[in-house]
C-alpha cells in the first residue's frame, strides 16, 4: 500500500476547477509538499505532467524513498569480506563457503496488516519472498517477528488470528518453512501492529542475480500475475479527476495474495536465474512497476521505454498511472537479450504464468512511458530512484523522565499478576505464564516448520537451524528486539536487540555473518520519533561494529502512530550465522541428569524494560540494564570456541524473564529439573529475573569444567557453577542478603527458595498464549 | 528400482519425496505433470504441497493433469503408488482412494509430530515394518480430516483397508473419523496418508521411521521388477 | 414470531483478485472446457432467523453479513428473499 494517504473524496466530480488550480491542488492530494513538486519541476526542467507526478508521488513517498531515513542509514557498517551484495540491492548476500551464498532480509507489511490482517500478513510474506528470490536465491526459511496491542478485545483478537493465518497461509503453500519469529504485545501496538517478516535463501555464490539493465536495446520482460487495480490507494484520487463519478466502490486497492502463483513464480524465476539468460531480474513490490523500471535502469545506467499496451492486465480500461503504479502481486521484470526472450516466455509458459515483452531498455537514462505509439511520461529514472528526495528532519530527546514507565503498561490489571514482593516460586510461574515469554505453539503449529527436510531446530526455540544439504554445515538464524528498553533509551533498546540476536547465533555454536533489520518507528516529521530512529540506528550501528557483524540490508517503517499514540521505538534484528561442522550444535535443553549447570557472565542492574516490570512494576528511579559490548564479543567467541572443543551439552542465552525464565525454558524442553544455588549480590529480583545481557546458561559433563572454567578465565568471562541437571522439580535456592515476600514477613534474611514441579511450569508456560487470546486448551 | 515423483504446479514436496526416495535406496526421478510418460518408474509417488493452491477443493484440479491417465495405468497394471498428504487428497479425488480429506477440526492448518500405528503389515508400504512398531512422523495440514460415512467406513474396516490410524500419545491432529491417517485401495498396491514419511527419514530430522514405509514400498517394487 | 429462512452469497468484489476462479479457470482446458470463462468463486451461507415479519428478520440478516459473514474490504454479497419456513418460533 502506498504510505501516504491524502483525503480521497470524489468531491471533485461534477465539479468544474481551473485548469492550473486542479494541476496545483492535484501534487497535494498525491501527498506531494510544494517544495517535493518544485523539486520535481527541476528535475525535469518543466512541470510535470499528471502521470509523472503519479510515479513521483510513489517513487517519493517515504515507503519507496527512504527519505526521512537514508541520511542515517548511510553511518551503518555494511562491509565485510563475505558481503557479496549488500543495502540497496534486493536482499543482503554473504557467502558461505562450497560455492554457496545465502541471501537473507526482513521487511516490513504493518499498515496493509493493520487495515486487512490476512491479506496484509500473506503479501508481506509474498514480497519478501520475491526480494530473494531476485537475487537468484532460493528462499528455504521465513521468521515471522509480530507485535500486538494486548489481546483483550475481541478486535485484536481478530487481528492476531487473521495475521498469523495469513502467514501461514503463504509460507505453507508455497513450501518454505516458518522456523522462527517473535510474539509480542503491547499496549503501544494496539493500533499498529507490526508485521515484520524475514526470508532466508540459498544461492551458488556465482549465481546471483541483481536488479539491473545495463545494454540498451535489451527487452524488458514482465512474467507473473497479470495486472490490475491493486494498492492503488493514494493516487486513486487520479481516477476521480479523470474519469468522473466513482466511489471507493470502484477502486478496490486490497492487495490480494495468490502464494500459488507465488509458488510458480519462484520456480519460473529460479529456473530462469539458472539458465544464466538473465541479464537482470527484479520483483514488483511497492509502487510496482514504475520502481522496478525505474531501478533497474538506475542502476544500470541507462533508461527503459515501457509500451503500457504490452503489459498482460486484468481489468479493463485501465488508466496509464494505474498500470504503472499498480501493486498488484506475484510478478517479476526480467531483462534479457532479445535472442532470449523466446526461452523465457517458454520456461513461464510451462509454468503456467503469463509473460510479455513490455519495454526495452535505452541508453537515454529515462524511464519513458508509451501508449498507442505515443509518448507519455518522460522521466530520469535516477530523480525516480537513487537521486530521489532526501528530507533533513529534526530530533529532539523527548522531555519526560528517562526512567518513566514505558509506553505498555504492566499487565497487572488483565491478568490479576501477583505483585513485587512475593515469592520467587510464584513470579516465576507468573512469568512463565505471561503470553511474551510463554510456549508460541498457538503460533506455531500453524506454520510448517519442515517441509524441505532441512529443519533441524524450529520454532520455539532462541534460533532457527537448517542443515545445509550436500555439505556438513548449517544455517542458523534468529530475530530479536527489545522495544521495552527501546522506549527508555532508543539507542541501548537496538545494541541490546543486536546483542541478543548475534548471542542467539553463537550459543547453537555458530558464528553471526550478518545482520538485517527493520526499523519501525513513528511520524519522521515529529523530532522525537525521529529522535529515537536516530538513536535507534547509531545504537544498532555501534552494536554491529562492535561485534564486527555487517548490515546487508533492511526496511524502515515509519508512520507507526495513531491519535492514541505512537508505538514503542522498535528496531527488529535479525541475524544470519553459520554453522561449519553440523556435529558440533548445541542444543538448548537440558540433556542428562547429573550435568552441572554453569552460568556464563555476570549478572547487572537494572530491571526497567523487563518482564518483571511488566508484572511488578518498578521502582520510579530504576533504569535498564546496561550493555558492554566488549564483552559481549569476548561471550560469544567462548562460546563459539567451547563449541568447537565439544564441551558443551547444552546453551542457552538469559533474556525475556531473566536467569530464572531460561533454566526454566531448558529444563522444559529436556524434560529435565535442575537443583540449583544463586548467590544473591543486588537483589533477589534482579538475580532471579533481571535482563542484564552477555549471559548464558550452559550445561557441561562434570569432567569439563576446568576446561571450560579456564577457557572463560582466558578471556575474562566469569563463568560460575549453579548446581546439576536432575529430577523433576525445578529448585532454586538463593544464598545471600534480600528477602521478599513470606520470607520478609517472618523476617528472614533471605527470600524463599523457588522450588516447583516441572509439570506445573510447563501447564503455566503451554497455557500462556491461548489463554490471553479467550482459547479453551493448550495448542 | 526407479521412483517416480509427480510434480503438479504447486507441489512443494517433490524435492523432499526423492530426497526419501533415494535414502530407501532407489534411484528417483520428478515426473512433470504435463507429461503422459512414466519413464519407467516401477513405483510413482504423489508428494505433498498445495497443487494448484488447493484451489476450489484440494487435488481436485490436479486429478485431471495430464500425467493423471499414465498413473492410473501404472495403478491398473499393479504399479505401487504412493500420496503423500497432498498426494493422498489427489488420488481421492480421482477416485483411485476411497473416501474424502476434509477441513480439520480444530479448522486451523496443523503442523505436529504424531505416532501412526501400523494395522496391516502384509502390504507393500508395511511388509518391512516390524510388527508392533509405531512410526512418528509430521503433518503439515490444513485439510486432513479422512471422511467417509459410517456404512463405508464399517466396509473399509472389514476389507483391511484401514492402514495406519493415528496413535497416543499425540492423537488425533485432525479429527479424522475412526483416527484414520492412511488407507490403502483393495489391492493394497495404492497407499495414501496425511503424515509425511520423507521427513522422518533421518535421526538428524527427529525421526527416520519414515525410512521404514519408504524402504518397504521400494523393496516390494524391486522384488515385482526382479520377478517381472 | 415466525421462522424465514435466507441465503446470502458472498463473492469476490469486482477488481478483487480471485486467485481460486483464476486457477481453476486456467484448469478448464484440460477438462476440454475452453469456452468457459470469467470464472469468479464465493460461498453461499444459509441461515434462518426468528422475527416478526421478514422485513425485522432481513435487518438482522444485512447486520450479519455486513460485520460478520462477509468483509466488506474485499467481498460484495447478495442477500435473497426471506422464506417464511413452516411452524411457529416458541
Amino acid at each position: 500500500m502506498i504510505a501516504v494517504e491524502p483525503e480521497i473524496e470524489s468531491d471533485v466530480d461534477g465539479v468544474t476547477l481551473d485548469a492550473s488550480a486542479a494541476a496545483v491542488e492535484l501534487h497535494r492530494k498525491l501527498g506531494l509538499t510544494d517544495h517535493e513538486l518544485a523539486a520535481i519541476t527541476d528535475r525535469l526542467g518543466r512541470a510535470p505532467n499528471d502521470l509523472e507526478l503519479a510515479m513521483f508521488s510513489v517513487m517519493w513517498s517515504e515507503h519507496c524513498s527512504y527519505k526521512s531515513s537514508r541520511g542515517l542509514l548511510r553511518t551503518l557498517p555494511t562491509t565485510g569480506d563475505d558481503v557479496l551484495a549488500g543495502p540497496g540491492e534486493n536482499a543482503g548476500v554473504v557467502r558461505i563457503g562450497d560455492g554457496l551464498a545465502v541471501a537473507f532480509k526482513l521487511e516490513s507489511h504493518n499498515h496493509p496488516s493493520a487495515v486487512e490482517p490476512f491479506q496484509g500478513a500473506a503479501t508481506g510474506v509474498g514480497g519478501i519472498l520475491r526480494d530473494v528470490v531476485a537475487m537468484g536465491a532460493r528462499p528455504v526459511a521465513l521468521l515471522d517477528p509480530l507485535k500486538f496491542g494486548w489481546p483483550d478485545d475481541e478486535a485484536t483478537r481478530r487481528l492476531v488470528r487473521g495475521v498469523v493465518r495469513g502467514v501461514g497461509s503463504y509460507g505453507n503453500c508455497v513450501g518454505v518453512p516458518t522456523v522462527g519469529g517473535e510474539l509480542l504485545f503491547d499496549s503501544s501496538y494496539t493500533d499498529n501492529p507490526l508485521v515484520n517478516v524475514m526470508c532466508v535463501g540459498l544461492v551458488a555464490e556465482n549465481g546471483l542475480a541483481h536488479a539491473i539493465a545495463t545494454t540498451p536495446g535489451y527487452s524488458a520482460v514482465l512474467f507473473g500475475s497479470p495486472t490490475g487495480r491493486d494498492g492503488i490507494g493514494g493516487a486513486s484520487v487520479l481516477a476521480s479527476a479523470n474519469f468522473g463519478a466513482g466511489s471507493a466502490e470502484m477502486r478496490p486497492s486490497v492487495q490480494i495474495g495468490d502464494p500459488f502463483a507465488g509458488k510458480l513464480l519462484i520456480e519460473a524465476s529460479l529456473e530462469l536465474v539458472e539458465r544464466g539468460i538473465l541479464e537482470g531480474l527484479q520483483d514488483l513490490g511497492a509502487a510496482g512497476l514504475t520502481c522496478a523500471a525505474s531501478e533497474m535502469a538506475d542502476r544500470g545506467g541507462t533508461g527503459i521505454r515501457i509500451d503500457l499496451d504490452a503489459v498482460p492486465r486484468r481489468e479493463d480500461a485501465m488508466a496509464p498511472f494505474e498500470v504503472m503504479i499498480s501493486e498488484s502481486q506475484e510478478r517479476m521484470l526480467a531483462v534479457v537479450a532479445p535472442e532470449d526472450v523466446a526461452a523465457v516466455q517458454e520456461v513461464c509458459r510451462r509454468w503456467g504464468l503469463p509473460s510479455a515483452v513490455v519495454g526495452v531498455v535505452t541508453d537515454d537514462g529515462d524511464l519513458t512511458v508509451v501508449q498507442g505509439g505515443e509518448e507519455i511520461a518522460r522521466v530520469p529514472a535516477q530523480a525516480l530512484a537513487s537521486q530521489s528526495i532526501e528530507m533533513n528532519r529534526l530530533a529532539s530527546p523527548p522531555h519526560r523522565h528517562r526512567a518513566a514507565p514505558a509506553p505498555g503498561e504492566p499487565a497487572l490489571a488483565h491478568d490479576g499478576l501477583p505483585e513485587r514482593g512475593m515469592d520467587p516460586g510464584s513470579v516465576l510461574e507468573a512469568l512463565m505464564g505471561h503470553a511474551n515469554l510463554g510456549s508460541r505453539a498457538w503460533v506455531t503449529t500453524q506454520y510448517d516448520q519442515t517441509v524441505g527436510t532441512d529443519t533441524i531446530e524450529g520454532c520455539d526455540r532462541a534460533a532457527a537451524v537448517l542443515r545445509v544439504k550436500g555439505t556438513r554445515k548449517a544455517l542458523v538464524m534468529a530475530t530479536d528486539s527489545q522495544p521495552a528498553v527501546a522506549a527508555y533509551d532508543p539507542a541501548l533498546g537496538a545494541a541490546l536487540a543486536v546483542a541478543e540476536c548475534t548471542r542467539n547465533i553463537a550459543i547453537t555454536g555458530a558464528r553471526p555473518l550478518g545482520i538485517t533489520n527493520c526499523l519501525n518507528f513513528g511520524d519522521p516529521g515529529n523530532p522525537e520519533a525521529f529522535w529515537q530512529l536516530s538513536e535507534s540506528v547509531r545504537g544498532m550501528g555501534e552494536a554491529c561494529r562492535a561485534l564486527g557483524v555487517p548490515i546487508t540490508g533492511g526496511n524502515v517503517s515509519l508512520y507507526n502512530e495513531s491519535p492514541l499514540g505512537r508505538i514503542a521505538p522498535t528496531a527488529q534484528i535479525g541475524a544470519l550465522g553459520l554453522l561449519d561442522d553440523l556435529d558440533l550444535l548445541i542444543r538448548p535443553q537440558f540433556r542428562n541428569e547429573g550435568d552441572l549447570v554453569v552460568l556464563l557472565g555476570e549478572a547487572g542492574a537494572g530491571m526497567a524494560g523487563s518482564a518483571y516490570e511488566r508484572i511488578a512494576g518498578a521502582a520510579p528511579d530504576d533504569r535498564p540494564p546496561s550493555l558492554d559490548l566488549a564483552r559481549e564479543a569476548s561471550l560469544q567467541k567462548l562460546l563459539q570456541q567451547a563449541a568447537s572443543d565439544k564441551l558443551l551439552n547444552s546453551a542457552q542465552d538469559v533474556s525475556g524473564g531473566g536467569l530464572a525464565v531460561a533454566i526454566a525454558e531448558c529444563a522444559i524442553w529436556g524434560g529435565l529439573g535442575a537443583d540449583l544455588i544463586l548467590a544473591v549480590a543486588m537483589a533477589p529480583a534482579v538475580t532471579l529475573f533481571g535482563e542484564s545481557p552477555t549471559r548464558v546458561v550452559v550445561t557441561i559433563s562434570p569432567e569439563r569444567w576446568n576446561g571450560l572454567a579456564r577457557l572463560a578465565a582466558g578471556v575474562r568471562v566469569a563463568c560460575r557453577r549453579l548446581g546439576t541437571v536432575g529430577g523433576d522439580r525445578l529448585r532454586i535456592r538463593l544464598v545471600g542478603v534480600g528477602a521478599t515476600g513470606a520470607a520478609e514477613e517472618r523476617g528472614a534474611g533471605i527470600a524463599d527458595e523457588v522450588d516447583v514441579p516441572l509439570s506445573e511450569l510447563r501447564k503455566a508456560w503451554t497455557m500462556a498464549v491461548p489463554r490471553v487470546l479467550g482459547e479453551e486448551g493448550p495448542a | 528400482m526407479k521412483v517416480g515423483v509427480v510434480v503438479f504446479p504447486g507441489s512443494n514436496c517433490d524435492r523432499d519425496a526423492l530426497h526419501g526416495a533415494r535414502l530407501a535406496g532407489a534411484q528417483a526421478e520428478l515426473l512433470w505433470h504435463e507429461d503422459t510418460d512414466l519413464h519407467g518408474a516401477d513405483a510413482v509417488i504423489l508428494p505433498g504441497g498445495f497443487a494448484y493452491g488447493d484451489y476450489l477443493r484440494a487435488g481436485a484440479i490436479a486429478r485431471f493433469s495430464p500425467i493423471m491417465g499414465a498413473v492410473r495405468e501404472h495403478a491398473a497394471r499393479g504399479g505401487l503408488l504412493l500420496g503423500i498428504c497432498n498426494g493422498f487428497q489427489v488420488l481421492t479425488e480421482a477416485g483411485l482412494l476411497p473416501g474424502a480429506l476434509r477441513r480439520n477440526a480444530t479448522l486451523r492448518f496443523e503442523h505436529r509430530w504424531v505416532r501412526l500405528s501400523v494395522e496391516r503389515h502384509d502390504t507393500p508400504f508395511t511388509r518391512g515394518i516390524p510388527a508392533g512398531q509405531m512410526l512418528r512422523l509430521p503433518v503439515a495440514h490444513g485439510e486432513g480430516s479422512y471422511y467417509l460415512p459410517d456404512a463405508e467406513l464399517d466396509r473399509l474396516e472389514q476389507s483391511g483397508q484401514v492402514t495406519f490410524r493415528y496413535g497416543l500419545p499425540e492423537g488425533n491432529p485432525n479429527g479424522s473419523a475412526r483416527d484414520i491417517a492412511g488407507v490403502t485401495d483393495v489391492s493394497g498396491r495404492i497407499c495414501g496418508l496425511m503424515p509425511h514419511p520423507e521427513r522422518a527419514s533421518e535421526a538428524l530430522l527427529g525421526s527416520d521411521d519414515g525410512l521404514l514405509l519408504l524402504r518397504s514400498m521400494v523393496e516390494s517394487a524391486a522384488q515385482v521388477e526382479a520377478v517381472a | 414470531m415466525t421462522r424465514f429462512g435466507f441465503s446470502i452469497a458472498i463473492m469476490p468484489r469486482e477488481g478483487i483478485l480471485d486467485p481460486q476462479g483464476r486457477a481453476v479457470e486456467a484448469a478448464l482446458p484440460q477438462l476440454g472446457a475452453s469456452t468457459v470463462h470469467g470464472v469468479r468463486i464465493g460461498r453461499r451461507i444459509e441461515l434462518t432467523v426468528e422475527a416478526d415479519d421478514a422485513s425485522t428478520a432481513r435487518e438482522v440478516v444485512e447486520r450479519l453479513a455486513a460485520e460478520f459473514l462477509a468483509n466488506p474490504l474485499v467481498e460484495r454479497w447478495a442477500i435473497d428473499e426471506a422464506q417464511p419456513l413452516a411452524g411457529v418460533a416458541g
